[in-house]
């Protein structure tokens, strides 16, 4: 192995482990495995490291992205601009190079014809066409193989360890081990050509660290899948939507390896239903009859649902949807992410209707809050989302590993027949006996002469028996709203870092990385210092308010056009209402720092001084009839 | 719990009649019928109500589901012991298949009309059918709606004409035509004013081991029994033309052996009961695809209504079982046995590091 021409970069203009590279090629052209190797031989440097793939809503044939963030101090939201761009798409290629920031490396096909564009990059023009036939014998494995080939070149280039991509290649193709012995060699041959035939002028370089110890790679969906897995999940019903589809397949995959008993017995049920109302129908007839189940949508389909959702909170059953968003409205972007959905989930269906809503953040609150969502729904007989997007979902994300559950699943208020039989067979289905709003309920099939009740989208009185009494109408939704607030003890708490500043950011999601990464920029590169408050669940619980009253002034970041967290904020929690501005981000892209940066500093410039925002805003509370803010 | 559809007992009886589980006839009770007097459904939930009592099938064991409409309030008027679901319009299919799943033992009954199952529904109608239920689903057919007041649903006929006077111009969707070309395995169309054919053909739908579809013909008094409907009592009571006299013999009465059974065809279902045949208007085997489809075909070249058993799989696979769960409903599971070893989330662990 040769390392005469590719030296490392000079020590003081060298950029170690802080940069991104972006690889442009077509989709469906077996890129997806190369840029996997590249991410996880990363990965196992110990360098933090994101993987997002950017991608067209179709199969084969458009040009697809795929971008990868290393990052020694662990922030791994998405990159504004790449650093490095690898094109191996013709098609893209001229836009690619067009749209490269000054001084970014350009790796392409040397038959391209790029070098004459652009002279404020750097160029590396490789011969890739002609090494994948040395690299690679079968004419018809080469379109896969010579994605290989900028692996190796990467490789060089980047001082990318040349064992951890191989590892890396034999753990991605872990089934597969014919396809490693035709894809290693393509490695090693474009990271020996890099090494005799390019000279480096660009600053970027690997060093091995020592920071993913004890950290995985995977998608939020399957995270998910695998708290339903461990969390008693026995029921799930879908139809395919990008970007929920791979949430209910790994479930299905995962179930069938794991929860299948010795005589080939299964105890769980995954149905491909025939459109989302009756993946969500199946749900209300399985929640109903005492299973814990889940069903996993984006956008279109939470629409789709919205009249079973409704009965599914006023009849009070329990089930469990995953609302894995994309961009909206209409068919929209149906590849790109978004947190268009909030007041669809929040307040989805006709008539007056609240759900409880859980934002995960990463992988590992993907896999915890599988099985929050499942104890949530059956403790308080209703409907739980849980809000993903596209960029949780399915791109690749660095993670701590997941924790065994112990304790017990929790079953709610279900009277079985040894209880009833305690009870004489006295009980109402609707009556709030324990004053949190919850009543007791029976499950179809329980042996017992007076377990029977009549379930119903209709008025009800406490017996469950049809009732268009305005009395037991205004009754029963005020029992609701009981249970309402028994949910806001219940949900998983914010997660507030400081209440030592006059200003905050208050934010949920996938936009964790991005805004910590800002607020870090903030503090050290213009001197502002911030609160924040990540938000973890609908009803808000008491930790929120308690943010939001501590704190002059609130930015709420959200990647929708409408502020509609904001506009939740101010619904529920009125005398906040001018305590909040927005940074706002809806491009189909996942948040970068820099938006919420300039969003910040934009809006903060014109801050009015602190006593005139008190008093404007005990003046708003005043006219909303409010209490003030304390 | 609350009355029954049936008048009380005489005075004297001290010992009220009860079925081979010890459950008088008021234990299959349910709420009073709300609906129009005369109206065809509740013939059909009387016939419900013998049906379960004759068998002697625990109201426990059942779960009563139905969509909206007319037809979908039925549930509350019998089996107050049983588990009931009035869900919203059209999407019972799939909310049957959902409690299916979640506890394999319940004999599910659900009733829907032909506008929850033939408009707003059929994508859940069709699809229900290609999963085999232990479930029977009745379908109270009158071709309006009525809870709107007597507009026309797919099923009725062309030409029929409305209260109002208007003729329906398009073709009525057959759902039992629907429900055997989508494989269901028990396919009947019946008129609520044939009692006793009703009570057979409903006992056997519930003994059958799987979706049973019973398109049931069910005048509505109020918006269809008019000169020139064809889903009017008198139009039905004159055109009815049942294909057989069918008889049912369940698995635990051994009087079966002891009949004589003549020139009848006789199909033994799954469970050890019999369904016997004597035909009448046509004989036919409905245990013959072809001759059942054949039955649907010319049922369409005649102006009568051919009522009877058209189709019967005996031998269909439920659902449940296709899917290879345990034999503990899903919904009685806990951690015990849902929670794969902790050894598993560490392989998977390892697996991504």
């Amino acid at each position: 192995m040769s390392t005469a021409t590719a030296a490392p970069p000079a020590q003081q203009t060298r950029v170690i482990n802080d940069f991104s590279f972006h690889v442009a090629t077509a989709n469906g052209s077996g890129s997806q495995t190369a840029n996997m190797v590249l991410l996880r031989g990363l990965f196992k440097m110990g360098i933090p490291v994101s993987g997002k793939n950017l991608f067209p809503s179709n199969i084969q044939g458009l040009p697809t992205w795929f971008t990868i963030r290393v990052n020694k101090d662990g922030w791994i939201g998405r990159a504004t601009t790449p650093d490095i761009i690898i094109c191996m798409n013709p098609e893209s290629a001229i836009e690619d190079v067009e749209t490269a920031r000054k001084g970014a490396v350009l790796i392409y096909d040397d038959s391209l014809g790029l070098s004459k564009m652009r002279p404020d990059c750097i160029h590396y023009p490789v011969p890739f066409k002609k090494l994948v036939v040395d690299a690679c014998p079968d004419l018809k494995l080469r379109k896969l193989v010579i994605n290989m080939l900028y692996v190796g070149v990467c490789s060089a280039l980047f001082n990318i360890a040349e064992d951890k991509l191989m590892s890396a290649l034999s753990a991605q193709l872990k089934t597969k081990p014919k396809a490693v012995k035709v894809n290693e060699p393509a490695i090693t041959l474009g990271r020996k050509w890099a090494l005799e035939n390019i000279k480096k002028v660009d600053p970027f370089w690997c060093e091995p660290l020592n920071k993913n110890g004890g950290k995985i790679i995977i998608e939020g969906n399957a995270a998910t899948a695998l708290g339903l897995m461990f969390n008693g999940c026995t029921v799930a019903s879908w139809y395919p939507i990008t970007p929920s589809s791979s949430l209910c397949e790994s479930l299905e995959d995962y179930m069938r390896d794991y929860r299948v008993n010795p005589d080939g017995k299964r105890t769980f049920a995954v149905i491909q239903a025939e459109d989302e109302i009756a993946a969500v129908g199946m749900l209300a007839g399985a929640g109903w009859a005492g299973a814990r189940c889940f069903t996993s949508t984006s956008g279109p389909g939470i629409s789709l649902m919205n009249e079973i959702i409704g009965l599914g909170y006023f009849a009070e059953i329990p089930f469990v949807i995953c609302n894995v968003a994309r961009t909206g409205p209409s068919t929209g972007l149906p590849t790109r992410t978004m947190q268009g959905d909030i007041l669809n989930v929040i307040y989805a269906s006709h008539g007056d209707t609240k759900h409880v809503v859980i934002f995960p953040s990463n992988p590992k609150e993907a896999f915890e809050f599988a099985g929050v969502a499942l104890d949530l729904a059956e403790q308080l007989q209703t409907p739980v989302f849980i809000n993903s997007d596209l960029d949780l979902g399915m791109n690749y994300w660095m993670s701590d590993r997941f924790d065994y559950p112990t304790g017990p699943v929790k079953r709610g208020k279900v009277l079985h027949k040894a209880d009833l039989e305690k009870l004489k067979g006295q009980w109402a289905r609707y009556r709030d006996v324990d004053g949190d709003g919850i009543g007791y309920r029976t499950l179809p099939g329980t042996d017992h002469p007076n377990a029977a009740y009549f379930t119903r989208g209709t008025g009800h009185t406490e017996m469950a028996t049809y009732s268009e009494k305005a009395t037991d109408w205004k009754k029963n939704m005020d029992r609701l709203t009981r249970k309402f607030e028994t949910a806001k003890t219940l949900v998983p708490k914010p997660v507030i870092d400081g209440y030592t500043n006059r200003v905050g950011i208050l934010y949920f999601g996938t936009t964790e990385s991005a805004v910590r990464e800002a607020a870090s920029l903030l503090e050290k590169q213009h001197g502002h210092k911030v609160d924040l408050c990540r938000v973890r669940a609908f009803p808000f619980s008491r930790e929120v308010e308690d943010f939001l009253a501590t704190h002059e002034r609130v930015y709420v970041v959200e990647m929708n056009r409408d502020a509609q967290m904001a506009m939740v904020i101010r619904a529920e929690l009125p005398r906040f209402a001018m305590t909040l501005r927005s940074i706002l981000h809806y491009d189909g892209l996942p948040l970068t720092a820099g938006v919420v940066v300039e969003q910040f500093l934009a809006q903060h410039k014109d801050e009015p001084n602190p006593t005139k925002i008190a008093q404007s805003a005990s003046h708003a509370t005043a006219a909303l009839g409010t209490k003030g803010r304390d | 719990m609350a009355g029954t559809t049936e008048t009380a007992p005489p005075a004297e009886s001290k010992q009220p009649q009860v079925n081979r589980i010890g459950l008088a006839k008021k234990d299959y009770g349910g709420l009073k019928s709300t609906l129009c007097i005369g109206c065809g459904h509740d013939l059909i939930t009387a016939r419900i109500i013998d049906a379960c009592y004759n068998l002697g099938i625990r109201p426990e064991q059942v779960a009563k589901l139905s969509g909206i409409g007319c037809s979908s309030k039925t549930p509350a008027y019998f089996l107050n012991r049983a588990h009931g679901f009035n869900a919203v319009h059209g999407r019972m299919p799939a909310i049957a298949t959902g409690a299916q799943v979640a506890n394999k033992h319940l004999k599910l009954i659900a009733v829907s009309g032909d506008g929850d199952s033939a408009n707003i529904g059929m994508g859940h109608f069709v699809h229900v059918m290609r999963r085999n239920l232990n479930l029977t689903y009745i379908v109270e057919n009158n071709g309006v709606y009525g809870l709107t007041k007597g507009q026309f649903s797919a099923t009725a006929d062309k030409g029929s004409k409305q209260k109002s006077g208007n003729v329906n111009p398009n073709d009525p969707i057959d759902l039992c035509e629907m429900a055997f070309m989508l494989g269901c395995g028990f396919v009947a169309r019946l008129f609520a004013g044939n009692t006793k054919q009703m009570t057979s053909v409903m006992e056997a739908a519930l003994a059958y081991q799987g979706l049973a579809l019973l398109d049931i013909i069910s005048p509505c008094v109020t918006f269809n029994n008019h000169e020139g409907s064809t889903k009017s009592f008198p139009y039905a009571k004159a055109n009815e033309e049942p294909l057989h006299d069918i008889g049912f013999v369940p698995a635990y009465d051994p009087t079966y052996m002891e009949m004589d059974h003549g020139e009848e065809r006789e199909i033994t279902l799954s469970d050890g009961s019999h369904i016997t045949l004597k035909a009448l208007a046509r004989d036919f085997d409905p245990t013959d695809r072809k001759a059942a489809a054949l039955q649907i075909m010319e049922a369409k070249n005649t102006n009568k209504i051919l009522t009877g058993l058209i189709y019967v799989n005996p031998k269909a696979e439920l659902y449940t079982e296709q899917l290879g769960l345990i034999d503990t409903p899903l919904a009685l599971l806990t951690e015990k046995e849902t929670r794969p070893p902790e050894g598993v989330l560490k392989q998977i662990m390892d697996d991504l590091a």
